[in-house]
C-alpha cells in the first residue's frame, strides 16, 4: 500500500512526512514541558539567591537547583534537539524518516528516563546537582534515569544518520546536503561521542550506587563526566548555529557567504570538541599544567575560531541578502531595517549577539589556565552559561518554535503583540541576570550556595556590599526572564490549543504529537530537491561591511576583557 | 540558501571572499595569542598552579594535619572551637576540608612563603579564598600542594565553593595574615 504520507506547507513550501512530523511534535512538546518545569524552578533559585528575599529553605534550594540544571541543560535541550534532527533530515531533505517505530521507542525511553530522574529528585535524596560529583551519592534511579534517557537520545541520533542514508539512496535531493543539515550532522556526531562518554562514567557510577563497585575515583569521574557535561553543550552550539543559518535562509533567503568556510567551521567543532570539557579540570589536582594548557587549547583554539567564523558569516549572509533587497545605505541600514518585530528574527539575533559577545568571551577567558584561578566555581560560571545556553541555545530554539507553530503544527500564534515583545523581555531579563552574575562572580561570590551571608556558620565572613547588591539585581533580572519564559510557554501551549487552525483538516488532538487528519497528506513523494539558485554578480560576500565592523568591535571587546582579567589575576597572592 | 543543497556542486572549490579571509586570519592570530599567553604566564607570571599533587588517603592526610596543629597551635577560636595554628614561615602547612568545615584556622606572616597542602576527607570541596579570590578544586584522596605568599595582611575567609550537601553554605575557614 503506497499511502500518501507527505504534506506541503502552503506558506513555506516545506514538505512534512507524517511519521517524522509526529515525532517532531512529540519531542518539541516534551522539551517545552521541561523548559516550563526547569524555568519555574530557576525562578525560585534566582529569588532565593536574592539576599533580601531568600525564599527557599536550604534543602529545597539545593533540590530546586539540581532539578533546574538537569531539566534545562539535559532534558529541554535534548528533547528539542531531537525535533531539530527530524526536521533537518526528513523535512529539509524531503525524505521519509528511517524506522519511525524505533524512533518512538527512543522517544519513550527519553520520557521514561527523564521521569525516573525527576522521581529520584522528588524523593529528596538525590539533590546532587546536574554534575553529581562522586563520592556524594544519589539514589540508583537517578543514574538509571539518565542512562535510559541517553539511550533514547542515542536511538534518535542513529535514526537521523539512517535517514540521511535513506535520502541519499532514494535520491530525494541533488548535490550535497544543505548547510543546516550538515550542522545537524555535526551535532549528531558530537551527541554520539557525548552519550558514549556518559555511558562510560554513569554506568560504573550506577553500579557504585548499587554497591557492586566500592570506589569511583573523583578525578577520573570529573574528567570523563565533563566529556558528557560540556560536550553536550557543544551539541547545543552546533544545533543552534544550524538554526541561525536556517532562520537566515527562511526569513531573508540568505545563502552562506561561503559553503566551504561555514562547513569547515562546523567540522572544527568535532575536531576540537574536548577543549571546553578540559576547562572544567583547570583548578584540579592530579593533572599537570602541560595537560591543561594543551587540552584546553590544542595549541590554537580552533573551536573558538569556528564560533568566531559563524559569528561573522551568519549576520554577514543576512547583511548580503538585505543589501540585495535594497537596504544598502551606510553600514547598518540592513540591520536597522531588519524585522525586529518578528520574534523569529529578534529571538535569533539576540541569541547570536549574547552568545558571542558574552557567552563566547567569558567562556574563553575563564578557560585560560591561570585566569581560571580567579573564576573557578564562582557565580561567574553560571553567568557564562546562561549567556550560552539560556540565551544562545534557548532563544534560538524559541525563535524556531515561533516559526514551527504555524508551519509544523498549523496553528496561528496567539497574542501577536506579546509574541513581538517576548524575546525582549526574556532576553533583557537574562542579560541583567548574566551581567550581574558575572560581576558578583568577579568579586568571588560562590555558585551553588544558599547563603552568602553565612548566618548559620560557626565563623563569619561578609562579602563586599557591591557583591551582595549585584546578587539582588541579578535576582530581579531572573524574575524578568522568568516572566519572558512564562510568556513563551503560554504562547506555545496556548497557540497549540487555542490558536486559529491554519488547516481545515486539523483536529484539536492533532497538535499534540499526533499527525493531522489524513486528508492533509496528499503527496506521495515530493519532487527532488534541487540545488539552491546560483546568485549573479559575484555573490556579494564582499558587501558584508557592517558585519565586519561589528566583528572588529567584538574582537576589540574580547582583547580588552581578556587583559583586564589578566591584570586582575596579577593582583592576587603570588602562588606557584 | 542554507536549507538547500549548495548552488554549486563543487562548493569546496569556490574562492573565499576577502572579508571572510581577513576575519579568519585575525581570529586565528588572536587564538594563537590566547594560547601563547598561558606558557608566557608560567614563565613570567607570579600566579600559577603548581604541578605538585599526591594521591594521599584521607586518614594519612588527617594525621599530618593533626601533627602540624599539635605542634603549632597558638590558641583556639572560641565560637567554633577550631584551633588557630601559627606554622613557621616556609614550612609545610596542612589544611583539610570536611563536612562542613575547613580545619584548622591558619595564622601566616605577610610576604613569607608557605607550602600549603590541601585535601578533603570526604566529598569534593572548593577552596575559595576571599576576598583575594583564589579558587581551587579539592578532591578526596588527592593532596594539592601550592606555595603561597600572602602579600596582604588581614583576615581572609575560605568559602567552600563546591556544593557538598545541605550544610555547604556553613563551611567557612579562616586565614589570618600578620
Amino acid at each position: 500500500m503506497a499511502a500518501k504520507m507527505f504534506r506541503q506547507c502552503p506558506d513555506t513550501g516545506l514538505f512534512f512526512h507524517k511519521s517524522a512530523e509526529s515525532l517532531m511534535k512529540a519531542h518539541a512538546v516534551f522539551g517545552v514541558v521541561y523548559l516550563l518545569l526547569g524555568g519555574a524552578l530557576g525562578l525560585l533559585v534566582a529569588l532565593t539567591r536574592m539576599p533580601t528575599l531568600h525564599i527557599l529553605s536550604a534543602e529545597n534550594f539545593y533540590l530546586a537547583l539540581s532539578i533546574h540544571g538537569t531539566a534545562i541543560l539535559i532534558f529541554w535541550i535534548i528533547f528539542f534537539e531531537m525535533a531539530v534532527l527530524y526536521f533537518a533530515s526528513s523535512t529539509l531533505l524531503r525524505t521519509r524518516p528511517a524506522a519511525p517505530g524505533i524512533g518512538w521507542i527512543g522517544f519513550l525511553l527519553m520520557v521514561a528516563g527523564s521521569t525516573l530522574t525527576m522521581v529520584a529528585f522528588l524523593r529528596g535524596n538525590s539533590s546532587v546537582m546536574f554534575t553529581s560529583y562522586v563520592p556524594m551519592p544519589a539514589e540508583p534511579i537517578f543514574y538509571l534515569g539518565l542512562i535510559l534517557f541517553a539511550v533514547g537520545a542515542l536511538i534518535g541520533c542513529f535514526i537521523f544518520l539512517a535517514t540521511l542514508v535513506v535520502a541519499k539512496q532514494e535520491k530525494t535531493y541533488d548535490g550535497s546536503i544543505p548547510l543546516v543539515t550538515f550542522g545537524a550532522l555535526t551535532a549528531t556526531i558530537i551527541a554520539i561521542f557525548t552519550i558514549a562518554s556518559g555511558a562510560v562514567i554513569l554506568i560504573p557510577t550506577l553500579l557504585w550506587s548499587l554497591g557492586f563497585i566500592n570506589h569511583i575515583d573523583p578525578l577520573m569521574y570529573r574528567t570523563i563526566w565533563w566529556a558528557l557535561g560540556h560536550s553536550s553543550q557543544q551539541i547545543n552550539v552546533a544545533a543552534h548555529v544550524s538554526i541561525w543559518y536556517a532562520i537566515a535562509a527562511i526569513l531573508f533567503g540568505a545563502k552562506p557567504m561561503s559553503e566551504k568556510v561555514s562547513r569547515t567551521a562546523f567540522l572544527l567543532y568535532i575536531l576540537f570538541l574536548q577543549l571546553a570539557s578540559a576547562h572544567h579540570i583547570l583548578a584540579d589536582p592530579g593533572v599537570s599544567s602541560t595537560w591543561k594548557v594543551f587540552n584546553t587549547s590544542y595549541a590554537m583554539y580552533l573551536a573558538v575560531l569556528a564560533s568566531m567564523i559563524h559569528g561573522l558569516t551568519v549576520p554577514g549572509c543576512i547583511e548580503v541578502a538585505q543589501r540585495k533587497k535594497g537596504f544598502n545605505n551606510g553600514l547598518f541600514e540592513w540591520l536597522r531595517k531588519a524585522p525586529w518585530a518578528n520574534p523569529v528574527f529578534s529571538s535569533m539575533f539576540i541569541s547570536l549577539i549574547v552568545f558571542g559577545f558574552i557567552g563566547g568571551i567569558t567562556g574563553v577567558v575563564m578557560g585560560t589556565e591561570q585566569i581560571n584561578l580567579i573564576i573557578h566555581n564562582t557565580i561567574f560560571v553560571p553567568g557564562h552559561f546562561h549567556a550560552t545556553v539560556a540565551v544562545g541555545t534557548t532563544m534560538a530554539f524559541m525563535a524556531i518554535t515561533f516559526f514551527l507553530i504555524p508551519v509544523l503544527f498549523r496553528r496561528a500564534l496567539i497574542w501577536p503583540n506579546v509574541c513581538k515583545w517576548q524575546p525582549y523581555i526574556f532576553g533583557g531579563g537574562m542579560l541583567i541576570l548574566i551581567l550581574f552574575l558575572l560581576g558578583a562572580g568577579t568579586l568571588g561570590v560562590p555558585r551553588r550556595h544558599w547563603d552568602i551571608n553565612f548566618s548559620d556558620a560557626a565563623l563569619q565572613f561578609q562579602f563586599a556590599g557591591t557583591a551582595v547588591t549585584m546578587m539582588g539585581i541579578a535576582g530581579l533580572g531572573g524574575l524578568l526572564a522568568a516572566v519572558g519564559g512564562a510568556l513563551f510557554c503560554l504562547i506555545a501551549v496556548g497557540s497549540l490549543v487555542f490558536g486559529k487552525r491554519l488547516d481545515p483538516g486539523a483536529s484539536l488532538f492533532s497538535s499534540f504529537g499526533f499527525p493531522m487528519a489524513a486528508s492533509c497528506y496528499t503527496i506521495d513523494q515530493p519532487g527532488k530537491l534541487g540545488l539552491a539558485p546560483i546568485e549573479q554578480a559575484g555573490d556579494g560576500g564582499a558587501q558584508a561591511k557592517g558585519t565586519f565592523v561589528l566583528a572588529l568591535v567584538f574582537l576589540a571587546a574580547f582583547v580588552i576583557y581578556f587583559f583586564i582579567n589578566a591584570k586582575y589575576l596579577s593582583s592576587i597572592w603570588p602562588m606557584g | 540558501m542554507s536549507i538547500m543543497p549548495p548552488s554549486r556542486r563543487l562548493w569546496w572549490k569556490e574562492p573565499i571572499h576577502g572579508i571572510e579571509m581577513i576575519w579568519i586570519i585575525l581570529a586565528l592570530l588572536w587564538c594563537l595569542v590566547l594560547f601563547m599567553w598561558m606558557p608566557y604566564w608560567h614563565l613570567y607570571g607570579k600566579q600559577n598552579l603548581s604541578n605538585e599533587s599526591y594521591k594521599t588517603p584521607p586518614e594519612v592526610f588527617e594525621s599530618k594535619a593533626n601533627a602540624m596543629a599539635k605542634a603549632h597551635t597558638v590558641r583556639t577560636d572560641a565560637k567554633s572551637s577550631i584551633p588557630v595554628v601559627h606554622p613557621p614561615a616556609g614550612s609545610d602547612v596542612y589544611l583539610l576540608g570536611r563536612l562542613w568545615q575547613w580545619w584548622p584556622i591558619l595564622e601566616l606572616e605577610k610576604n613569607k612563603s608557605y607550602r600549603l597542602h590541601i585535601s578533603s576527607l570526604d566529598w569534593q570541596h572548593g577552596f575559595s579564598l576571599q576576598p583575594t579570590n583564589i579558587n581551587l578544586q579539592i578532591l578526596p584522596g588527592y593532596e594539592t600542594v601550592v606555595t603561597i605568599t600572602p602579600d596582604q595582611s588581614g583576615e581572609f575567609a575560605i568559602v567552600c565553593n563546591e556544593y557538598c550537601g545541605v550544610g555547604h553554605h556553613t563551611m567557612l575557614g579562616k586565614i589570618f595574615v600578620k
